[in-house]
């Protein structure tokens, strides 16, 4: 009897509805849904429509049949995997290397992590416009100093087979840092038992990165993977500022064909890049998702 | 033996670093303050003769000081999009955090989308003009905030996670209604996770460039990436000038990294330790 006579109001003041008004969600619920929710549902219907400034008319799977018959639509889906994939990767392998490596022994650590992170901070249009005059095929200056040891420079964003890559390149270059960050963070997390106990088992360094490193740093990767991932298959600004898709169409991504379309006045077609970017990133994340799930527990 | 080798990995370290790093930022400040004939070289010299203060002159009255226009934009547009940022997504951390129920799981999935699905242009901009907030500053803000929103309420989320329920139930006891107990008690407590929510999104929104080229075109209301992706096709021949606004436009990320970098790292590397 005192018990439920002391704890009543004692659950009332617990009572979340009465301190935490769910009103809190309307106003980031109002913007959010305006600006993203209904656009991106809007996008899946004019997708299915040719539209531009006379209005939208329904022609069910066109657009996206366009997208893989025609050779400068289709050639962006392709870039975009590669983009994505080359980027991710690399950042992943040296962001590991240097990651290992800004947490061992050495001088002036601190001006290092400094030097490798501030590139991350920078304006990507900046990057952009710099490296698109460092790359230039005969007065940049990565050619000139190729030259000067004998080497004869590609024409990094002039030859068609290259400029996508070199954007990539770029690309990492910006990014490496973040993913450095990350592992640093993973790595200093790491017990130093674990380190000791492979010294008593008498590990070599590589078997140390290899067998106590590489399995303790799971979730640092699968972070640099998720993030470069989302990153770079919805990669605009750099291949903008670089290449703008060019030469030809030889480095346009989804990205930037649904800006070209939308300039253009296809606004359909655009819709349609926007949605096959959407399918396109789901496609990639969802059993990467699964996959990281698994390995999680396999641990 | 291990301190030696320690010295020498150090030393080719930061030289390697400076060749692959430092190089393309020397070589934006040395063609800053090059004359334009010597700029026109593009080599990677000491300029005979400074010209710095002449190219920031030149840079800053371009197109009537249009520079200068653009960096106020960038402003507004920064911290108009930050502190809507903040409050919007504290207010929805702290609620999920609190207080789960059947909603929770769809305010979880659509946090999620935010990180995931690329935002739609074409049809933004429709839904833009049917509210007349295309091509304008608030309009953009609005863009950032729904763009950016994710991201934070997860940080929140987590934050909000850590700081006792026994707080809220003191501020109850004394007397604070659900509006006060937010905005006065819980809000200053997230000071060092709001720190890093600022930081981080102010270097996002200052240096993006594709939401204003889509959402904010002509020169009206540019914003200082816009002007500089503008100033290259008109300075073709003006290397100096280029470089100068690139070098210009670059340096107030650098000075908040020189100021806030402990926050910085915080707020990037949250998540990856526990995964």
């Amino acid at each position: 009897m005192t018990t439920t006579a002391l704890s009543a109001p004692r659950e009332r003041r617990r009572d979340p509805r009465r301190h935490y008004p769910m009103w809190f969600y309307l106003p980031a619920a109002a913007v959010y849904g305006v600006l993203f929710i209904v656009p991106t549902v809007a996008s899946l219907y004019f997708a299915f429509t040719r539209w531009n400034l006379s209005g939208a008319e329904f022609i069910g799977f066109e657009n996206f049949a366009l997208f893989f018959r025609e050779p400068y639509l289709f050639q962006g889906l392709v870039n975009t995997l590669i983009y994505g994939a080359l980027t991710s990767g690399l950042k992943v392998v040296l962001g590991l290397l240097l990651g290992v490596f800004l947490t061992s022994q050495i001088i002036a650590r601190g001006y290092l992590r400094s030097v490798v992170f501030f590139p991350v901070l920078v304006s990507t249009v900046g990057i952009g416009v710099t490296f698109a005059v460092l790359m230039d095929p005969s007065d940049g200056l990565i050619n000139r100093a190729l030259a000067v040891i004998g080497v004869d420079g590609p024409g990094w964003l002039t030859d068609p087979n290259l400029a996508l890559v070199s954007v990539a390149l770029v690309d990492v270059w910006k990014g490496v840092g973040l993913a450095t960050l990350i592992y640093i963070a993973g790595i200093v997390a790491i017990p130093q038992e674990y380190f000791e106990a492979a010294k008593v088992d008498g590990a070599s360094s590589c078997q140390n990165l290899r067998f106590v490193i590489l399995p303790l740093l799971w979730p640092a990767t699968s972070t640099v993977i998720v993030l470069s991932l989302i990153g770079g298959l919805r990669s605009f600004d750099l291949i903008w500022t670089m290449t703008q898709g060019g030469p030809g169409f030889t480095s346009d991504v989804v990205a930037s064909v649904i800006f070209k379309q939308y300039q253009a006045g296809f606004w359909g077609l655009s819709s349609a890049g926007n949605v096959v970017l959407f399918l396109l990133v789901s496609a990639v994340m969802v059993p990467l998702y699964w996959l990281m799930g698994r390995k999680e527990v396999e641990r | 033996m291990k301190r030696t080798k320690g010295v020498a990995s150090g030393l080719i370290a930061i030289v390697l670093s400076a060749v692959v790093f430092l190089v393309p930022f020397a070589f934006i400040v040395l063609t800053a303050s090059k004359t334009r004939g010597e700029a026109a070289l593009r080599e990677f010299s000491l300029p005979s003769e400074w010209a710095i203060w002449e190219n920031f002159l030149a840079v800053v009255q371009a197109r009537d000081y249009m520079l200068l226009a653009a960096f106020v934009n960038s402003t507004i547009l920064t911290v108009a999009s930050i502190v809507l940022m903040v409050v919007l997504a504290a207010m929805v951390g702290y609620v999920m955090q609190r207080r789960p129920n059947r909603w929770t799981p769809l305010a979880n999935a659509l946090v999620l989308a935010g990180l995931i699905i690329p935002p739609a242009v074409v049809p933004t901009i429709w839904v833009l003009q049917g509210l007349g907030l295309f091509r304008t500053l608030p309009g953009l803000v609005l863009i950032e905030v729904a763009y950016g929103l994710s991201f934070c309420v997860l940080l929140f989320r987590a934050f909000v996670a850590t700081i006792p329920r026994e707080v809220d139930e003191a501020a109850v006891i004394d007397g604070a209604g659900p509006v006060r107990l937010f905005f006065q008690v819980i809000l200053p407590l997230l000071r060092s996770v709001i720190w890093t929510v600022v930081i981080v999104q102010a270097v996002a929104v200052f240096n993006d460039f594709q939401n204003p080229l889509y959402f904010l075109p002509g020169d009206d209301h540019a914003t200082v990436q816009l002007t500089l992706y503008n100033f290259r096709s008109q300075y073709t021949t003006q290397w100096n000038l280029l470089f100068m606004d690139i070098l210009l436009i670059t340096v107030p990320p650098l000075i908040m990294y020189a100021f806030f970098n402990r926050q910085i790292v915080a707020g990037l590397t949250s998540g990856a330790v526990k995964g």
